[in-house]
């Protein structure tokens, strides 16, 4: 399809688009409207089950099942990623020494912001994950800081301490073992929002630090192959 | 009192989706398509808060507020964000683990050239 014939379906399409988005709004209730009866209900279910962050209850208590999915499209998709940039073997002995890199040459303050900052941002994600049904935040916001924190190590330029940090498999298995745990949870103990906001936390934390332990591994093995 | 005023935000999450989706069809980059792609899906964020704000209202978290006292902005559009934001990034994550497989696999990212699926 040359670029112009592209450009014309775009346009056809977009043009449907518009035509259809503009007549669909035209009957919404009016944009700070005070008409949201389905808010209004999950707010008072969310008090009577004592859960002040409203947030946190729909998506661990009145719409659990929902959450599942998500999870479950997070776990497939980080299980995905991983699948795809394993190294095949005969690149791993290619690229030879590949952690073979020493720790890189960095000002001194640096590495001490990074090893300054490392405990105060797991304890950070540890107290988002924590205080997600209480106030803004819970598992996927605290498992992503969680997940960053170890990597202010790689931040302050210290690589094989990052990979003595986070050993890979251990990672696999948390992340395994709690996306079990969430949908049992989800399951059985209904409503239990402090116990999903961990599995979340732990399962988000370990499927990011995978990722990014395999994107590494991947520039890594390019630089390595000189491409 | 349905002025052009009243929908701009949902125009505007329109918009944003549209703007995205031009850029995935006039990419020459596979890395820029994933990019528009997340512009593009961003619109969705803005449609669905801008459908469960409420003028003068507060975050939905009673920690600190009386219930009762305040009105709130919809929880549920803002539960369906965050869980578009956490389905977006891990999507992203893994169009860019194919984005690294082709780029190894026919040594280019533009999609024009990559004809085939043989390698």
């Amino acid at each position: 399809m040359s670029s112009r014939v592209r450009m014309i379906v775009f346009a056809v399409g977009a043009l449907g688009m518009v035509v259809l988005f503009a007549t669909g709004f035209r009957r919404l209730p009016d944009f700070g409207g005070t008409f949201h009866p389905y808010g209004d209900r999950t707010v008072r279910e969310a008090l009577r089950q004592a859960t002040p962050n409203v947030v946190s209850s729909i998506n661990f208590d009145q719409r659990v099942l929902d959450t599942v999915g998500e999870e479950l499209i997070l776990f497939a998709s980080a299980l995905g990623a991983v699948v795809l940039l394993r190294a095949v073997d005969h690149e791993e002995t290619e690229s030879g020494t590949r952690h073979g890199h020493g720790a890189a040459e960095v000002f001194e303050a640096l590495r001490l912001v990074g090893v300054v900052l490392l405990p105060i941002t797991l304890v950070t994600g540890g107290y988002i994950v924590a205080h997600g049904q209480l106030s803004p935040g819970g598992g996927f916001q605290g498992g992503v800081v969680l997940g960053t924190a170890i990597h202010l190590i790689y931040l302050a330029g210290d690589y094989p301490a990052l990979t003595r940090l986070r050993p890979v498999p251990l990672f696999e298995v948390g992340e395994a073992v709690a996306a079990g745990a969430f949908v049992a949870l989800a399951l059985l103990a209904v409503g239990a929002v402090p116990a999903l906001n961990v599995a979340v936390g732990i399962e988000v934390g370990c499927a990011l630090v995978l990722l990014i332990a395999k994107f590494f591994d991947q520039a890594l093995l390019v630089g390595a192959d000189g491409r | 009192m349905s002025g052009m005023l009243d929908h701009l935000p949902y125009l505007a999450a329109g918009w944003i989706m549209l703007v995205g989706v031009y850029g995935i069809v006039t990419s020459r980059d596979l890395i820029h398509a994933v990019v528009c792609l997340s512009v593009s899906q961003s619109g969705t964020y803005v449609l669905l808060l801008a459908i469960g704000y409420r003028k003068e209202a507060t975050a939905p978290v009673f920690s600190d507020v009386q219930p009762g006292t305040v009105s709130v902005v919809d929880p549920v559009v803002q539960a369906m964000a965050l869980t578009d934001v956490v389905v977006g990034a891990t999507v992203t994550a893994l169009l860019l683990a194919l984005t690294v497989q082709v780029a190894r696999r026919c040594g280019t990212l533009d999609p024009d050239e990559l004809r085939s699926l043989e390698p």
